[in-house]
């Protein structure tokens, strides 16, 4: 390895040599990068960031999939580096409402395939005899869970690069990164103290200090280094008997939002508890100028003092050991996102620039195989859309929004998190024309991608009243289950299927294409053939290489070189990226996002055409304004654009108005409405309830890069002539027998036990009839993609990948939800809609 | 047999410092803050001597508000009690500030309220060597700095201090102040019960006595100290390096 020398010329720059940046090179490497720098202002092993100072344990199991894979990935690697300690870890409940998280939590783990098991008191007691178990009602006990010395395994990472390389892995510390340089929108060079480096690609891994390079090249990196709060105390005598690093599970007091860890002679008590504590990346002194490291600085007193005396309750013994005392006590900087997922990904106003930030000690050496993996072919095996750097674009990336939501976040990191629950700072940041309207009519707003969306309308609560007998069995009785969630949602439903219902706007992201060399760029892009007619739409997969899903949205063509793209808006920052970074250099195609231009209003139900009819210049009816394809339409005053298809299987129209004038076509068509019964109906009948009786596919749901359009049953366009990204895996799928099978299933019994009537939320492990997860022959296991209840065709309807064995209709299986199992039937094997399975009501 | 820790609120050291643009002070928004070394030696054998004789250990201190910070961390060391004279947080010379400790520790009637009063040898910041005798000075009691041992018996103090090629022992009478040196003892680290039961505790305040005194010494300004170039050279890895160790230890060092 070249240590401590800066080259002129590397293919690839990585800026920060913390485990973040010391992954992705040696992974770098290992795929055949064999040219590479890493660049740290500070020393090696420890430059001063976060990873010198995390208390380095892994407890895998998260609700989150991704992330517990990629907790289970890295905690692989850190074995293979020799630098992981199996310790095992236990989250204890204090409160009746954590033993229920924990049983959640024994869900998960079941759902992604880590071995956890609940734990009474004793036996809590039994591993951990230092516990106050006079305290606690359950214990969580996650065997995989351990801890890794992230400094030793950057070291066999950069000695491993340098390997892979064969010495082409030039390491710089002490070097301050001083500017980017960045020419015609493409990242040329990394200047530093130490002379220039110019590269082809430049990752950002450089931590809390992420958005201060970024600004270098005039991109935001979204995040804001927070307190969490540690002290070390020691030495302990009860320790004295066990030999090396840690010899019990690492303990964490959910309630309290704390940890207790041993680390040799010392107790780690680490806090989350503590009121949130944000820094500006300004404030924090240089290596020189910090008395312990930059991310070390002194610990805020006052805010532990609640800490201190929750950890004397639950650890009493170690802790008041009359020769132990407080040795190290900092306020450790880490980084906070608004979401508390990293920010990973191609930086899209900045060809080459990467980022690679906001990324625990716990996930770094999965993050950086998956990051690798994503710049050297264009997609990762463990999917990473929802931790895309590009997710906040245009609307959270100011600091205020950051730290509005940074504080929010950081209040909910041991906290139980239900998974609708919505945030409450930073809000009313991007509202639709709609908004005040919907307002009126006492809308439940919910965010997405920072839209308000009504999720359902408090005026509709007579409609419960009238379909009173229809919705009697899915009254949700048990809190969880109601939380978020209104039965209203149900009545729209049913009200929409029976009359009509405006739903909007929906927060897409769309972006129009023009250009003479559009069609060819285009048909490189989707699945689906998009040299068709002007007026026609396509509703296309748009696919990675490997055949997995990128996404999946409607292409609109508007003229012979003129296309829209409508996208979900929570897809839109990554969508825009790819497709961004997808454009030929040489070709004559632009794109122009209109998404904060056009806001979108659905009118759908079997009454649709009657409201539209009655206000619209053009002939709305069936011959003149065929399914499946688009016009330009004048509603009134309001010059418009519509598209005939809809989300939930109903007559209809998305009509797309000019921004400005959405308020007057909501008041256009709303008053059309009257004389036809229309009520507004919310995002709950759109996203789900609607979606699921038609079998539709959501994106990050459903579709994902792990499964192929075969496997989510989308391959009604065949194989087309023209060239595109993934044809070739996407072909192979189509000729294999597939693997697995997306299905809709149905609870058959929703209190198989008596009791209390509960209601999936998805995400729930699926099992045979012994009680095993279903594991599919490449390893995937089955689990909830999407649960909701279909008023409709009566019944709370499931959609889960199930292996070939088991994917047959009328199938008895069971789904696990909070430590109970419930029967399911298999009501589908693919994508036919459960209700109107011949589509006949969107072709009336 | 009653003791009094007087201690200073100073910068934590071990970071580059850096000074206020007028080179007044010591630019210390980055910085924590602490007791300087000889002080927490001086709590502890403080505290010690207090246990071992069933008195009472107090901690002192003049200086800004928020020397409430280091007075309860000798308090979380077990102190029993605390004392903050405080200023607005503008600087005290030596002079005025031993002439506000003496008046704090003169109790009543010219009799000091305790038997044992330790400083710091020096303050980890400014180093003026002086309050320690001025205060023992204005108080008329005797006086050892240096002090690196330090025994209670049969009403009397026996300090003892290094000194080239020897020890010198002194037997002072009581009540007697000393400046003690780091190394004298281990500083326990508190406990976190200590802690956080030193948050609840009270601290008098007092108003110093400003003394008005003539000559004394000015500060011009402040300068930094060069930084010297500490980058670590490695000497070789596993076996291979142990001659280069030796070496070193041996010829540069002169330690073995």
């Amino acid at each position: 390895m070249s240590s401590d020398s800066l080259p002129s010329q590397v293919s690839t720059a990585i800026i920060g040599g913390g485990i973040v940046g010391n992954s992705l090179a040696y992974h770098l490497a290992r795929m055949g990068r064999d040219d590479i720098a890493i660049v740290d202002k500070g020393p090696l092993p420890d430059p001063g960031g976060s990873t010198g100072h995390a208390s380095n344990f892994l407890m895998p199991v998260e609700h989150s999939k991704e992330m517990t894979n990629l907790t289970q990935r890295s905690i692989e690697q850190y074995k293979d580096m020799d630098t992981f300690t199996n310790s095992g870890g236990i989250e204890v409940a204090r409160t009746d409402e954590r033993v229920e998280e924990l049983k959640r939590r024994v869900q998960s783990a079941k759902a992604w395939g880590e071995p956890a098991e609940l734990l009474t008191p004793e036996e809590v007691e039994d591993l951990v005899p230092y516990v106050n178990t006079d305290l606690i009602k359950a214990g969580f006990y996650s065997t995989g869970a351990g801890t890794c010395d992230p400094l030793r395994a950057g070291e066999v990472m950069r000695a491993r690069a340098d390997e892979y390389t064969d010495g082409g892995l030039h390491v710089s510390p002490n070097t301050e990164v001083l500017d980017l340089h960045v020419e015609n929108g493409s990242i040329q060079a990394v200047e530093t103290d130490r002379g220039t480096v110019t590269a082809d690609e430049v990752v950002i891994a450089a931590g809390l200090w992420s958005p201060k390079i970024a600004e270098m090249a005039g991109v935001d990196i979204p995040l804001t280094p927070a307190v969490h709060q540690m002290v070390s105390v020691g030495p302990i005598s009860f320790f004295e008997d066990y030999e090396g690093e840690i010899s019990f599970p690492v303990v964490r007091d959910m309630d309290t939002q704390m940890y207790e860890r041993q680390h040799g002679n010392d107790l780690e008590v680490g806090s989350y508890q503590h009121r949130p504590i944000l820094w500006d990346v300004e404030d924090i002194p240089s290596i020189d100028e910090a008395p312990l490291s930059p991310t070390q600085p002194p610990l805020t007193e006052d805010a532990f003092e609640q800490s201190m005396a929750d950890a004397l309750e639950i650890v009493p013994e170690l802790l008041d050991d009359p020769e132990a005392g407080i040795r190290h006590e900092i306020d450790g900087l880490l980084s906070q996102t608004p979401d508390g997922a990293p920010l990973l990904g191609p930086l899209q106003d900045v060809d080459g620039l990467w980022s690679c930030a906001a990324v625990w000690i716990k996930e770094a050496p999965a993050i950086g195989e998956a990051v690798a993996q994503w710049m050297t072919r264009g997609w990762s095996d463990i999917d990473l859309h929802g931790a895309d750097v590009n997710r906040f674009y245009e609307y959270g990336n100011s600091r205020s929004f950051v730290k509005d939501r940074a504080s929010e976040g950081f209040q909910k990191i041991y906290d139980i998190v239900h998974p609708a629950e919505q945030y409450q700072s930073a809000r009313e940041l991007r509202t639709s024309p709609f908004y005040e309207k919907q307002a009126d009519l006492d809308a439940e707003f919910f965010e997405a991608a920072g839209w308000e969306r009504p999720q359902w309308y408090e005026s509709n609560s007579d409609l419960l009243d009238r379909y009173e007998d229809e919705l009697a069995e899915f009254q949700r009785p048990n809190e969880w289950d109601s939380r978020w969630w209104s039965p209203i949602i149900l009545a729209e439903h049913l009200h929409t299927r029976e009359h009509v219902s405006m739903i909007g706007d929906m927060g897409f992201s769309i972006f129009d294409f023009r250009g003479s060399d559009v069609v060819d760029y285009l048909e490189r892009m989707a699945v689906g053939r998009v040299d068709v007619e002007v007026g026609k739409t396509v509703y296309t997969p748009i696919l990675a290489e490997n055949g997995g899903f990128v996404s999946d949205l409607t292409i609109a063509r508007l003229g012979p070189e003129h296309y829209r793209v409508v996208t979900g808006g929570a897809a839109g920052g990554s969508d825009r990226a790819w497709f961004g970074d997808h454009i030929p250099d040489d070709a004559d195609v632009t794109m122009i996002d209109r998404s904060e231009s056009l806001c979108t209003l659905g009118v759908w139900g079997p009454n649709a055409r009657d409201v539209v009819d009655s206000v619209t210049e053009e002939d709305m009816s069936h011959d003149a304004f065929e399914p499946y394809t688009a016009q330009k339409i004048t509603v009134g005053e309001v010059d418009a654009w519509a598209m005939r298809l809809s989300y939930i299987g109903e007559q209809g129209w998305e009509i797309y108005a000019p921004m400005g004038q959405g308020r007057r076509l909501w008041d256009v068509l709303w008053e059309a409405g009257q004389d036809h019964n229309v009520r507004p109906a919310g995002m709950g009948v759109y996203g789900t309830t609607g979606r699921l009786e038609k079998g539709y596919r959501l994106f990050g749901h459903e579709l994902e890069l792990e499964y192929n359009p075969a496997e989510a049953g989308l391959t009604f366009h065949g194989v087309k002539d023209a060239d595109f990204i993934g044809k070739e895996a996407y072909a192979e799928a189509i000729d294999e027998e597939n693997t697995a099978t997306l299905c809709t299933l149905s609870v058959d019994d929703h209190a198989p036990e008596g009791g209390e009537r509960r209601f999936m939320l998805g995400n729930e492990p699926v099992l045979d009839e012994n009680g095993d997860v279903l594991v599919d022959d490449e390893g995937r296991r089955s689990y909830v993609t999407s649960a909701g209840t279909g008023p409709s065709v009566g019944k709370h309807l499931l959609m889960a990948y199930l292996p070939q064995s088991h994917a047959e209709e009328g199938k008895r299986l069971q789904v696990e939800y909070m430590g109970q199992q419930y029967p399911v039937t298999v009501e589908v094997v693919g994508s036919r809609p459960l209700f109107d399975p011949e589509n006949d009501r969107i072709r009336s | 047999m009653d003791t009094v820790a007087c201690i200073k609120r100073v910068p934590d050291t071990g970071a580059k410092l850096t000074l206020t643009d007028d080179e007044q002070h010591i630019d210390t928004s980055h910085l924590g803050f602490t007791i300087s070394p000889h002080e927490e030696c001086a709590i502890e054998e403080a505290i010690q001597v207090a246990d071992d004789h069933d008195g009472t250990a107090t901690v002192l201190s003049l200086g800004p508000a928020d020397a409430d910070e280091q007075l309860r961390t000798g308090l979380a060391m077990t102190a029993d009690e605390a004392t903050l004279l405080e200023t607005d947080g503008a600087e005290w010379r030596p002079r005025e500030t031993a002439a506000a400790l003496a008046d704090a520790l003169s109790g009543d009637a010219d009799d000091p309220d305790f038997d044992l009063c330790l400083f710091g040898n020096e303050s980890a910041d400014v180093a003026n060597h002086q309050v320690g005798i001025r205060v023992a000075e204005q108080l008329d009691i005797p006086f050892v700095a240096g002090v690196t041992d330090l025994t209670i018996a049969d009403g009397k103090a026996v300090a003892e201090r290094d000194v080239t090629g020897g020890t010198e022992v002194y037997e002072l009478d009581l009540p007697a102040a000393v400046g003690v040196k780091e190394g004298m003892n281990e500083p326990r680290y508190a406990s976190m019960r200590a802690k956080m039961q030193a948050r609840k505790q009270s601290i008098e305040r007092q108003d110093p006595v400003a003394g008005e005194f003539d000559g004394a010494i000015e500060k011009v300004k402040l300068e930094a100290p060069e930084s010297t170039d500490g980058a670590a050279e490695v000497l070789g890895e596993g076996t291979d390096a142990v001659p280069a160790v030796i070496d070193l230890l041996r010829d540069d060092l002169e330690v073995v």
